[in-house]
């Protein structure tokens, strides 16, 4: 940053004089103002958490079958005990154990899922706003086709031709879900390129890969984390929805949406083993979109001047 | 608006061609449709024959031209299991679709409008905050979770409503109300914000200035402006409605084109499946053309703008 900077004399002005606060300092500010953001962080660094001392967290294998123990009801109805909290399933497996490898399934898609579209939707975004013309318009007709179609619609018919497996179902959201941040980083790319301080480095002739990067790149890095996050949270929500149909990891994953499918012929004799995994879903859904809307705020000027 | 127009009919024809392709090659992605579609066990002298049949033999631009004209003639394919031409199956559970997700929009708006109009009106008070509570649950509770444990309370343990099937007129509304909930939350957003945000405007300080009453404010200047951001999302709406009643309408067991894409793609009836995912995809594009032209007749900004 600093080797951009024209080497002018600056003498500060008596406006300058009140030291201005420093933007983490004001994002740390909001966020404890935010209590829905706070909530937001708390349930995802859990869930991370989870995620990653599945293993040391978990009180049985997740997979191991044990007839014996076999649709056992939560810990505080009647006939429930410690040994399996949340109860287990038909095949006597423990829900608890489950739901927490299930979180590994979840965020990995989430993750991943929406770090392949980033990378897709940023580089088509920034060769569309920077080239314009027609580059630009093939770029945004074709980004356009694909914000038309039936999303979801097309998310099962592609898993169901594709088949079964984490891999194919990370490509599938983070390719069907990449038009969005296209949309997204073409936007802000032409926002940015009109501002003065872009003009102003190009004017003294800095190369427009330089600007790209040094100027343009880091400005974008706010929305796009925002909508990032909204769309891991539609993404988890929708891998266990693709589970559900039998579309998504194989069977013997444990996974919320497998969980909830096999689950599903139990619900009116033995209903903890639907209902615990769509709670994780849930929480988990509610923790990213309020996260969402709290970096919403903090990247949105207007609105974060309302806030103060 | 001529321009306009122009424009947009260009644009859709491009769109319309896009969904072509992308459905003509979806079930190519595997490389040989014939193994797809058929179950492993299949001889080598049947998938051959199958492949013959299909015409999969012949090259992709011969096969992929031979859609097109097809599809221009409002030929979608057969189903592989039913023998019958797919569109006429799709027209016979178009219906039961159309007043699933008819209700649930229904059940969206009619929820939506009012509790963002009140909670964008007085932000902080108890209405602001159920118009928030909505948004995010509508975000974040799976419809597909939430319709087993509406089945378990309302219609196993309560016994105040069917549990599947589409025999009564109350048949539908567990189904539209589990189903309308995600669309719900987005419009509540959307309606709150655009009143939060027009509340500021001149204009509405204008109106008030000259004299005019809360109400008619609210009538003539702010609800007027607030729905029009709703109007524009109503295609992608209808979209994910589409893809929702596949989950809803096969937990409640409704008849509809949603169930029929979860029984094809089990089946692995791709014809069908192809036929299913063309037809939506015109539906939504379509709408989506409409909802931009009405949205442009009411607008004038937009109409004189590009």
């Amino acid at each position: 940053m600093a080797l951009n900077q024209p080497a002018l004399p600056v003498t500060p002005t008596a406006i300058s004089e009140r030291r201005p606060r420093s933007r983490s300092g004001d994002v740390l500010r909001s966020l404890v103002r935010d209590r829905g953001g706070m909530l937001g962080l708390v349930l995802f660094s859990l869930l991370v958490f989870a995620a990653v001392f599945a293993e040391q967290l978990a009180p049985h294998d997740p997979i191991a079958q044990n007839l014996r123990v076999s649709k056992q009801p939560p810990a505080w109805m009647a006939e429930g005990t410690w040994e399996y909290p949340l109860g287990t399933d038909n095949l006597g497996r423990d829900i608890l154990s489950r739901i927490l490898y299930g979180t590994r399934v979840s965020l990995t898609v989430g993750f991943f899922g929406v770090v392949i579209a980033v990378g897709i939707g940023l580089a088509a975004g920034l060769v569309a706003g920077y080239a314009g013309g027609r580059t630009d318009s093939i770029i945004m007709g074709v980004t356009n086709v694909l914000l038309g179609l039936p999303y979801l619609l097309f998310v099962v018919v592609i898993a169901a031709i594709l088949g079964r497996s984490l891999l194919n179902v990370i490509l599938i959201f983070g390719i069907t879900d990449s038009p969005i941040f296209v949309r997204v980083a073409r936007g802000e790319m032409l926002r940015l390129r009109e501002s003065v301080y872009v003009q102003a480095a190009h004017s003294i002739g800095v190369p427009a890969r330089r600007i790209i990067w040094t100027h343009i790149l880091p400005n974008m890095i706010g929305p796009m984390i925002t909508v990032a996050t909204f769309e891991m949270s539609a993404m988890i929500f929708y891998e266990a929805g693709l589970g559900f149909l039998g579309l998504s990891v194989p069977p013997r994953v444990p996974s919320w949406g497998n969980m909830l499918a096999a689950g599903r012929q139990y619900l009116t004799t033995q209903p903890w083993i639907t209902t615990f995994p769509g709670i994780a879903i849930m929480v988990t859904s509610l923790a990213m979109n309020l996260l969402g809307d709290w970096l919403r705020k903090v990247n949105d000027p207007r609105q974060r001047r309302t806030l103060q | 608006m001529h321009h306009y127009l122009f424009a947009r009919t260009i644009q859709s024809i491009l769109v319309l061609f896009g969904v072509l392709v992308l459905v003509f090659f979806m079930v190519r992605l595997t490389g040989d449709p014939a193994a797809l579609m058929l179950s492993r066990e299949a001889s080598p002298e049947a998938v051959a024959a199958f492949r013959e049949q299909m015409g999969f033999n012949r090259p992709v631009v011969v096969q992929f031209a031979d859609f097109l004209r097809r599809a221009a003639g409002g030929d979608f394919g057969s189903s592989l299991r039913y023998r019958t031409p797919a569109f006429q199956m799709i027209l016979e559970r178009l219906p039961a679709t159309l007043q699933l997700a008819g209700v649930a929009m229904l059940i969206a708006v009619g929820v939506a409008i009012p509790l963002g109009l009140i909670g964008g009106a007085r932000p902080g008070s108890i209405w602001d905050t159920l118009a928030r509570v909505v948004g995010l649950l509508g975000q974040s509770v799976p419809n597909f979770w939430l319709a087993l444990i509406m089945i378990l309370v309302f219609a196993v343990r309560l016994r105040w409503l069917p549990s599947f099937g589409r025999d009564e007129w109350r048949s539908v509304l567990m189904p539209a109300f589990v189903l309308g909930l995600a669309p719900m939350g987005q419009l509540v957003r959307l309606m709150r914000s655009a009143v939060l945000e027009i509340r500021g405007e001149d204009f509405i300080r204008t109106a008030y200035s000259k004299g005019l009453a809360t109400h008619v404010v609210y009538q003539r200047h702010i609800l007027r402006n607030a729905i029009m951001p709703l109007i524009s999302v109503f295609g992608v709406q209808f979209g994910y409605l589409l893809g929702g009643s596949i989950y809803i309408e096969t937990i409640f067991a409704w008849p509809g084109i949603g169930r029929m894409i979860a029984e094809a793609v089990a089946g692995r009836d791709f014809p069908l499946v192809q036929a299913i995912a063309l037809f939506s995809s015109l539906v939504v594009v379509g709408l989506n053309i409409l909802t931009d032209l009405a949205y442009a007749l009411i607008d004038p900004r937009i109409r004189y703008g590009t």
